[in-house]
Order: structure tokens, then sequence, then C-alpha cells
């Protein structure tokens, strides 16, 4: 089980990417020490109680005593946030929720395909980071990212992904970048045409819940196993109020209890993607 | 020298008078790591059932200007998986613990729940939740009618009927929903209630105006935070006046300033909720702000200041 701690970091950098995105660096110790991908903080963007609660930003990036969140402005929060200056001050708390299993570091388990819708870049990133630092001489693992966003100006991470030699795949609702489509189109396209034994291979995905189910579905007909990391609005993203849950299904179904409630926050964000009853 | 910060409700005595609120601190376990929990002056567990409930369906919260609605709907394992899974850590933390009980429309399983607490000893006290605004409501009918803490009548037989059934100390926890909250207080405390515990949550709506959809989906749900402070102190002064039992104040305390009202407005001990999700160790920040505020005012101690309002 991983640590969690609650710090009041000095922001280190804060950039804006373009109108909607920004990228902010936080300066910590034990946060990127301790954080797995697809773990996420609760940032608390002002002192006041306007906005009231803090909101969840996955771990998008470590360095050396830093780690990123990757954000989009879609509200006062995310805008207050996104103001930030270089010496600021700004209370976190994380690493929190499971993470990815990363799978064995064993050759034969072919590549592991990403599939990000929008900011579900964020997190898949810092997970593609971690899967290519398990690359060992005989072991030189495939990674695949499908990203998907509204358009190009909303493609982001593609450089960052080729750099750590990911193989990059995008689609876009416009076709301004990549196939005019979804992105589980572009997956689908990839598992239809490959064969079956350069499948062997595991998917993790993480953006909007119709990609998601999509993702499932797939994973399901081709008979890859699939996690999948799910957005939620939470109040306090350590699994006390419960506010966040998702319908799984119940380990001992019957006709009183067809379903169970999983916390998104503490039980996830990551799930098996044959659990989630959608 | 450092004041006196020991309160006693009912038979239970605590070493401060800073309790966390049910349903804001889970089973504590969340919290582990986040503060020391040995330190807070008591925990109110999550509200609990006789059967396991499920809870409502997403969305359950959200924001609100300088608050927040939810509406959980009691999501908890039932009272048997409960003392079993979950109050031995509760207990192994050395604050008291103080166990919170609710029913849909059963008053017989309330008092089934506190004859079943009355026989464990790590629990310390009950708290009959008869305010939850949760429960019993079906989608689109808006205002759950009848509360038992709306009714005067219903709360006094209530508490009534639990009280025959323990000898630990029995908080009645109040709903602002109604009109003349002294009224139920009274009730509580002529039925036998120990202390009162005010307020739950206010009953609150928002609208998605784009999707024309409420933003929970029951509909109406319970509104915390600092948006209901003003009126919440209102009401514990209001009680204040009334009754001659302890009152547990809370309802949007974020900061030792807003604990501080709450004493001077008539409370013994003070509950932190909703700002427990926002600042997880807000709790022991007050306790510490309270002694430094005691010291600073040359006051020795914290029950000197309980209803010490100047008019």
């Amino acid at each position: 089980m991983s640590r969690v701690f609650q710090e009041r970091l000095k922001v280190i950098a804060c950039t804006k990417l373009s109108e909607s995105y920004f990228r902010i660096t936080f300066a910590s110790r034990r946060i990127p020490a301790h954080a797995l991908g697809g773990q996420f903080v609760q940032v608390k963007v002002s002192d006041s109680a306007q906005p009231l609660l803090r909101r969840p930003f996955g771990v998008h990036r470590v360095g050396k005593n830093t780690f990123d969140c990757l954000c989009e402005i879609v509200g006062e929060a995310t805008r207050i946030l996104s103001e930030k200056k270089p010496g600021d001050f700004v209370d976190v708390i994380g690493p929190l929720g499971n993470g990815f299993d990363y799978g064995p570091r064993t050759k034969d388990q072919g590549p592991r395909i990403l599939v990000a819708g929008g900011m579900g870049v964020a997190p898949l990133f810092f997970l593609a980071e971690k899967i290519a630092e398990r690359r060992t001489p005989n072991a030189e693992r495939k990674i695949i990212v499908f990203i998907g966003a509204k358009s190009k100006k909303d493609l982001l991470c593609e450089k960052d992904f080729k750099q750590l030699g990911c193989e990059v795949k995008v689609a876009t609702d416009d076709g301004s970048k990549g196939l005019r489509g979804r992105v589980t189109d572009l997956l689908e396209q990839y598992l239809r045409r490959t064969p079956n034994a350069e499948r062997r291979s595991r998917i993790y995905a993480c953006g909007p819940k119709p990609m998601l189910k999509q993702v499932s579905l797939l994973s399901k007909h081709y008979n890859l196993p699939a996690q999948i990391s799910l957005e939620e609005h939470m109040a306090c993203g350590i699994g006390a109020c419960l506010g966040c849950v998702v319908k799984v299904r119940a380990q001992n179904a019957s006709r009183r209890t067809p379903f169970a409630y999983k916390r998104v926050c503490k039980d996830g964000p990551v799930f098996s993607a044959s659990e989630i009853i959608w | 020298m450092s004041a006196n910060l020991k309160v006693r409700i009912g038979k239970l005595e605590l070493a401060n008078p800073v309790m966390v609120a049910s349903g804001t601190f889970g089973y504590a376990e969340e919290f582990t790591e986040l503060l020391d929990l040995r330190k807070i002056g008591a925990i109110v567990s999550k509200t609990i059932t006789l059967a396991g409930r499920e809870g409502n369906p997403m969305p359950r919260t959200c924001e609100t200007p300088c608050g927040m609605l939810n509406s959980i709907g009691l999501e908890n394992p039932g009272i048997e998986r409960f003392l079993e899974q979950k109050l031995s850590y509760l207990a192994s933390l050395g604050s008291p613990i103080i166990v919170s009980v609710a029913s849909e429309n059963d008053p017989g399983e309330f008092a089934a729940m506190v004859k079943r607490l009355e026989k464990d000893s790590r629990v310390m006290a009950i708290e009959l939740n008869i305010s939850c605004p949760n429960i019993k409501r079906a989608r689109g009918k808006g205002q759950g009618s009848g509360l038992i803490a709306q009714d005067p009548k219903a709360t006094y037989s209530l508490v009534k009927s639990c009280r025959r059934f323990t000898r630990k100390t029995l908080i009645t926890k109040l709903s602002p929903n109604v009109t003349c909250i002294s009224e139920i207080a009274l009730a509580a405390q002529a039925a036998g209630s120990d202390a009162v515990s005010l307020v739950n949550t206010f009953s609150g709506m928002s609208i998605d105006v784009q999707a024309k959809r409420p933003k929970i989906a029951c509909v109406v749900g319970g509104l915390s935070g600092p948006a209901i402070r003003p009126i919440a102190l209102r009401m514990v002064w209001e009680v204040f006046q009334k009754i001659r039992i302890p009152i547990i104040g809370m309802g949007g305390i974020m900061d030792v300033q807003s604990a501080l009202e709450f004493f001077l407005a008539g409370s013994s001990a003070i509950s932190v909720g909703t700002a427990n999700f926002v600042n997880p160790r807000v709790s022991l920040e007050i306790v510490r702000g309270i002694r430094d505020y005691l010291d600073k005012n040359k006051i020795k101690d914290i029950r000197s200041i309980v209803g010490a309002l100047k008019l």
C-alpha cells in the first residue's frame, strides 16, 4: 500500500499550453517518490471557502523532487489554479487511489496498449514512463498509444509519448489530425488487423465514460485484459464520503443485490474493465 | 498553564470539545495517515442502519456556493458487519467512539440497534440520526415528508423508546428543516436525551441549466459547508435559550474562528463536518486554536465561554 501525504507545496512553474490547457509543476519530495501510474492528487486551489472542495488531478509526470499535473480549464477552480505563479503555495493531498497494475516484466507479454481520450493523456503519460522504466535489454516492450482529441489544438502529449519511444496513433473528432472519428475506432482497426499472437497484450485506458465503455466492449470481444481509469467528481478523495461510487458486479450477486458500489477515489480510480456495470 | 479543554456530554468525558461529524469521517480508517486520530475529542461514525444499504444513485454530491450538496443515502454495511469489521479499528484509537444510527421508517429498528450497541463496551455513546434528509425519498418527489426530527411528538416517542434500552450517553441529532427547532430539542430533552447535536444538513438543490437536469440524482440533497453557518449558529443560540442538556454545535465550521462562534452561541462541544473533506486535519488545528484563544484571553476553562455571548 502506498502512503498518503498532505503538504503545502511550492509551485515551481505553471505554463499555459493553449487557451484551455496548462501544466503545473509542484515541488515535493514525498509525493513523486511514492506515486504510482494512475494515482491522483487532491488540490485545494485557494485558501478561501469558494471554491470549497479540492479538485482531483492525475499525476502526469514526476521528476526529482517535483511532479506535474496537466489540466484543462473547465470552471472556476481550474481557472484559479491556471493562474498560479512560481513561488505560490498550494495545499495538496496525495498520492491517492490505487494506480495501474503495470503487469509482469517478462518478455512474452506483447505490447502495452494505452488508450487516451481528452485529458486521459495526463495519467497515461506517467503510466507510459513507468512501463518504459521497466524495460530491460531482454524485455524490449512496445508501447502503442492511441490518443483521441476534439481537434488538433486539443491534442496533448503526442511528442512526449514519441520521445519515450511509444508508437502514437491519433484520432480527432473533426479530422484536423489523424483519423477523423473516435479513438476507439482506431483501436478497433488495430485489434482487427493485428494477428492473434502479437495481440497478447494489455490495454490501459483513461478518458470519458462512453470511450471507456467502448474500450471495455472491445477488450471483451478480443479477449484482452483492460484496466480503465474513471474520472468522477469527488468531495473527499480519500474514501470517506462515499460521494464518488461506481456500480460493479457484486461478488455474490443475488436478485436483491445484483451489484455493489465501489469508491472511485479509494477502490479506484483504476478498475478492471470487466467488473464495471455500464 | 494551559486552559482546561475537558467537557462532559452526558456520561461521556471528552479530552477536548472538538468532534468529527457523522458521515464526514467514514470509519476513521480513511484518515489514518493524515492526522493523529487519538487527539480528536470524539469520533462519530458514519450512520449505521440495521440492515446494510447500498445508498443512492450517482451523482451523489455537487459543489454549491461556499458549500456542497450530498445525497449519499446512508450507504453502510449494516450494524452487524459494522461491529465486526469497522468498530475494532475505531475503538483502538483511544478517542471516544459515538455510533450514529438511523432507520428509514421504523422506530423499532432504532431501538433494536440501541439494544445491540448497549451490549458493546467499545461504544461510548449513541447518536440518533432522526434527521437524515436523504432516505425515504423517491426520485422527483422533492422534500421528503416526515422526518422524525420534524415532529416533536415523533421525536419524543422515538427518543423515549431508545432511552429505555441504554445507559450509555444518548445524543439526538436535529434537523434544521423545521419551523421551530427548540420545540424539537425540548421534546428530545423531555424524552431523556443526554444531549442534542445540531444541525444536520439543509434540504437544497442545484440544477445544470445546459442539461436541464438536477446536479444530484435524487434531485434534493443536504446542504452543508460554510454557506449554512449563520443559520446553524442562530439555531444553536435559539436552542441554548430553551434547554438544559448540552448542545453539540455544527454547521459549516471551517476553522477556529467559526468553532468559537458556536461555543459562544451555546455549544458545549462542536463537530467538524464538511471541513474534513477540505482539510483532513482541521479538527486538530481547531483544538490548537481554541487552546491559543483561551490562553491569550486568560480564560482557564472552555466551559466558561459556552453561551457567553454578550448582548
